[in-house]
């Protein structure tokens, strides 16, 4: 962990120099469909969840079963040997099948719609650090995803799994971790792109 | 309280198998298909409209969210109470909802996707999301290695159970929930009015 905080001050006067200007999102493409018709259409879908498969929408888990999963080829009894993994043995359930489709629902949609993009850069990374720096997106992304996904497993879900299905059922942990994942993500967010 | 939904048999659950039931998996695979679909519809599979919310420029996400979770809990609270459905509910534990909520969003800001929208966003041909994507698996084999010593201690600090909003002052939940779809209505309503996007 320690480690982690090390790496991200070497980070953040690297991400400082490469930055341009201040950008705006709202310059960029917006969604193809109104919020509200995709909320209401993720609300049905919860009730045919809850109902048809007695399950909620969720996705965090999806990596940590992956990950023990890659953890068994390679370490198989110290993988069953974690607490996490005792609990939660790496199988091919629910959310593992449920996020593999969500890849192959969004290119439907995509491809449907003409939105289908295949680069490495988002554009508006771009407006912000330039277009020479896929090294530095990718290292942000993947210490992001490392403490996202840790974040998620000690809170418990993520922004499904707590911010929709949680926070719908009135969870009132849900509910605190939601708010705090937006604080969170605002707070680091706004000197990233603005400052 | 007596918990209506206790009422609903419970799925064939068998937790030694290694796969799913093949229903489950079917269903599974349809509700991903859909919900791939709308995220990616709704604006929630692009790099620039999750960072636009954090950045409190973009207020896509928090439509999207607040509509799903109004007319979500419209459905589940009644179903509930017929005894259709379950509830799923996971424990508050305030420490940990919270310190691993914040380290959440930090995590959220640098990747630009969450978990579920990193999946629609590689749909989407986002390629930049597997490096998310590679952080996320590595990062969960990371907590399993101190699933152990957190499990024992910091994860559990106040914890609370597996208690509601309604629970805990005490009310009854579905007039709780219609109550609160209507504040979430009124939320969304002033977002609508006044941002741009």
């Amino acid at each position: 962990m320690r480690r982690l905080f090390v790496y991200l001050l070497v980070l953040m006067p690297s991400l400082a120099m490469a930055a341009e200007p201040r950008v705006d999102a709202r310059n960029f493409p917006g969604p193809a469909w109104s919020p509200y018709l995709v909320g209401a259409g993720i609300g049905v879908l919860s009730w045919m969840t809850f109902y048809f498969a007695d399950k909620a929408i969720g996705a965090s888990s999806f990596y940590a079963t992956v990950a023990g999963a890659l953890g068994r080829l390679f370490a198989r009894r110290h993988t069953d040997s974690l607490d996490y993994y005792k609990e939660n043995p790496p199988k091919l359930g629910w959310e593992t099948v449920l996020v593999l489709a969500t890849i192959a629902g969004a290119f439907i949609a995509a491809a449907t719609g003409g939105e289908f993009t295949g680069r490495w850069l988002p554009p508006f990374w771009v407006a912000r650090f330039g277009p020479d720096s896929l090294v530095l997106h990718g290292v942000v992304g993947f210490l992001g995803g490392i403490l996202m996904a840790f974040g998620a497993r000690f809170a418990g879900g993520c922004t499904s799994g707590h911010g929709i299905s949680g926070a719908l059922q009135l969870n009132l942990g849900s509910w605190i971790s939601v708010v705090c994942f937006f604080i969170g993500g605002i707070a680091v967010a706004i000197p990233l792109y603005l400052l | 309280m007596i918990d209506p939904g206790s009422a609903v048999k419970k799925g064939s659950a068998k937790p030694e198998a290694a796969v799913a039931p093949p229903a489950k998996i079917f269903f599974a695979l349809v509700a991903g298909l859909i919900f791939g679909f709308l995220l990616q519809k709704g604006g929630a599979a692009k790099f620039n409209i999750l960072i636009g919310q954090l950045l409190l420029q973009d207020w896509t996400v928090a439509k999207i969210m607040l509509s799903a979770i109004i007319v979500g809990m419209l459905g589940i609270y009644p179903l509930h109470r017929a005894a259709k459905v379950n509830l799923h509910l996971k424990p508050t534990r305030p420490f940990a909802n919270i310190v691993g909520g914040l380290v959440f969003g930090a995590g959220f800001a640098l990747i630009g996707y969450c978990p579920g929208t990193a999946a629609a966003a590689l749909g989407q041909g986002n390629w930049d999301a597997l490096f998310g994507m590679t952080g996320l698996v590595v990062g969960s084999y990371f907590y399993a290695e101190m699933s152990g010593w957190l499990k024992g201690g910091a994860q559990k600090w106040g914890d609370l159970g597996k208690i509601t909003l309604p629970d805990a002052i005490k009310v009854p939940r579905l007039p709780f929930a219609i109550g609160f779809a209507l504040f979430l209505a009124v939320c969304l309503f002033a977002l609508e009015k006044f941002t741009v996007r």
